[in-house]
């Protein structure tokens, strides 16, 4: 088995609803609720949800932006939701960020050299020949031609900008990229380029992603482990094949057969089963969350398949299937 | 003729162009589309292409200094292109519906949304107060809202984004239109909810056996609901068939390499994906004469395109522009194809 670069155990990030006279905290908004993966060593690890599902959040905080507010995310031994950590390990040099929306995450008034040249600037002590050619390397990875040196992020078309981004993500040479929703500001066209760039790279330096998305097809691509997250919770997690092939939960099952599928012929048969798993999900909501409405704990049905369902259930699913 | 009289909507030779420095370029270049009876048809293409431009066009909301609209929309032997504003009044939301992409903000902050899908009645109907909010809860039956007589009281930002795209229908559907104009209406939501949105769009469309113009980029989409599809690129239909056709024998290369850049859920290899080279020109520099696709597929001969593309029937009722599509293979088969 591979090693591991990244564990995450028991992360929650809750965010305070103050209320009445005195402003007092009232109750927590549970962004994340005690969630648990772990990512291994050059793979692309998939996370899914729909919106407001808490999978932007958990990727904010193990790039650190967002402050956990209990739970450990462990990096080479060491807990780096501390900042002590993070400095010790160079954490912050080898976790980067792609983000979604490329024309605001690119500073308007900068060049591209500095753009691109800002996190090498704040990690590594080069001159500033040495840092033009890396910056020029950088964008030759990314097929930019080098001119684009000199030019403002406006210049640049959608997709274009979103490979600078990438280029700056891969700048300080990280283990880990977090990638939360790279491409579905794109074009199909252009979103087809931005992935088969950041796999070439994930092969040429061996990276790690954690791809954040809520498009099934493009996850399905790109990764290996899947995990399935809802009111900020992990409802399954798995390889590709279990959770593509096998899904348990009705969560997972609903979303597979919302996707719209490029099959004519069949529609009609999979609007039939888009409705079926829809009356399930709607007719027995007691057997899928708690009296609370929340996600039960994650239970193992195999060394990679986990499933966020009572025993029982899981069992009843089990025979169902023989 | 039968044929005739199930066509909603006849758009011949339709071009609407924006000024730009003076100058009005074409974003919809010559557009020949129907639409019939009981029909989705789709526009489906990339951004910039000029689908929500036809949109525009229909419906008229544009700005008339700086936009130049020829040619013919017919709708009941009336050409919308260039009609009277007061006219068009009566016509729009009455006639044809439309719903858009964003509910957030097609919809008043500041107003209940049940007076909102009221206020349609108010201007197309003689109904009296009670009547309208009758009217409007029964629409809101329709259209799948869960608690409509709460709901009637409530502002945009209390409701969740499917429910706003809801009442965004509601009202389009209010004075049952004979057409309705649906521009991306589920690219802002999440894949569950849009299941619901486009089965819904579906049932209305059986219901009233309105026709349905679906303008979208995605192909998942158009497969899972269209009945008639129109591909567009750089401002010119380059394919139309009906939906069987245009995914089971694509023939444009456009149409085909964008099947073939889609990542799909059911798809086993995780090859590369197909990657169209070059950029969609901008508005000012989009070539005006030859083949618009050939600078994205130069390893096709230039001799394979048509000095002056124009459609062909290739089949009954399946159009394809330009005689390129005879000769063209993808570049990673070249040695196949030898």
């Amino acid at each position: 088995m591979a090693k591991e670069i990244l564990q995450i155990k028991d992360l929650r990030v809750l965010f305070p609803i103050r209320s009445g006279f005195w402003n007092r905290i009232t109750d927590y908004v549970r962004a994340v609720d005690g969630i648990n993966f772990s990512i291994e060593e050059g793979e692309t690890y998939g996370l899914i949800g729909e919106s407001g599902s808490g999978k932007s959040t958990t990727g904010k905080a193990i790039v650190g932006v967002q402050k956990a507010t209990s739970g450990q995310i462990i990096y080479k031994g060491l807990d780096v939701t501390q900042a002590r950590n993070r400095k010790k390990l160079g954490y912050n040099k080898d976790v980067q960020m792609i983000f979604q929306d490329s024309m605001s995450s690119l500073n308007p008034r900068k060049r591209i050299e500095d753009i691109i040249a800002e996190p090498i600037r704040n990690f590594e002590d080069l001159t500033t020949d040495e840092e033009r050619q890396r910056v020029q390397e950088l964008l030759d990875i990314v097929g930019m031609p080098s001119d684009s040196i000199y030019k403002f992020p406006h210049e640049f078309s959608g997709g274009q900008r979103q490979r600078i981004g990438v280029a700056r993500a891969v700048a300080t040479n990280p283990k880990l990229i977090v990638a939360d929703e790279p491409t579905s500001a794109l074009d199909l066209s252009v979103q087809a380029q931005v992935l088969n760039f950041m796999k070439h790279i994930q092969q040429e330096y061996n990276i790690s992603y954690l791809f954040i998305s809520h498009d099934l097809g493009v996850v399905k691509h790109m990764s290996e482990n899947i995990a399935i997250m809802h009111r900020g919770r992990l409802v399954e997690v798995g390889t590709k094949d279990e959770i593509y092939k096998h899904p348990m939960h009705i969560y997972t099952k609903r979303l597979l057969s919302a996707i719209p599928k490029v099959d004519v012929e069949h529609r009609d048969e999979n609007k039939r089963r888009r409705e079926e798993v829809e009356a399930e999900f709607q007719h027995d909501q007691k057997k899928w969350y708690d009296k609370d409405g929340r996600v039960f704990p994650l239970q193992q049905l195999s060394p990679t398949h986990w499933v966020a369902l009572p025993k029982k259930e899981v069992q009843a699913q089990l025979k169902e299937e023989k | 003729m039968d044929r005739q009289k199930d066509v909603l909507l006849d758009i011949q030779h339709l071009h609407t162009g924006y000024r730009l420095g003076g100058k009005f370029y074409d974003a919809a270049d010559d557009i020949n589309l129907t639409l019939k009876k009981d029909e989705i048809l789709a526009i489906v293409g990339e951004s910039g292409c000029g689908k929500s431009t036809i949109a525009a066009s229909i419906i008229g909301l544009y700005d008339h200094k700086n936009t130049k609209v020829t040619g013919d929309i017919l709708y009941n032997e009336l050409n919308l292109v260039g009609l009277n504003e007061n006219l068009f009044d009566k016509i729009r939301g009455n006639n044809i519906g439309m719903i858009f992409q964003d509910p957030l903000s097609s919809l008043n902050p500041l107003m209940r949304v049940g007076d909102q899908v009221a206020e349609t009645l108010y201007y197309h109907t003689d109904m009296n107060e009670e009547q309208r909010h009758a009217r409007v809860i029964e629409l809101f039956n329709q259209v799948g809202m869960p608690k409509p007589e709460e709901t009637y009281a409530m502002y945009p930002h209390e409701l969740s984004g499917g429910l706003r795209q809801r009442v965004v229908i509601a009202i389009a559907i209010a004075c049952k239109p004979e057409i309705i104009i649906a521009d991306e209406p589920t690219t802002a939501l999440d894949v569950t909810i849009q299941a619901q949105i486009l089965d819904l769009l579906e049932d209305i469309q059986r219901q009233s056996h309105s026709g349905i113009i679906l303008i979208t980029h995605d192909l998942g989409v158009v497969a899972e609901t269209a009945d008639e599809v129109a591909v567009m690129y750089a401002g010119q239909i380059v394919e139309k068939a009906d939906v069987k056709t245009i995914f089971e024998h694509p023939l444009h290369p456009y149409t085909r390499s964008l099947l073939n850049s889609m990542p799909q859920a059911d798809d086993e290899d995780a090859a590369d994906l197909h990657v169209i080279q070059g950029t969609v020109p901008s508005l000012k520099n989009m070539p005006r004469t030859g083949d618009r696709f050939a600078a994205r597929i130069p390893w096709i001969p230039a001799s394979a395109h048509e000095a002056e593309p124009v459609m062909h029937e290739v089949e009954p009722n399946h159009f394809v522009r330009c005689t390129c599509y005879k000769e063209f293979h993808f570049k990673n088969e070249e040695g196949v194809q030898a």
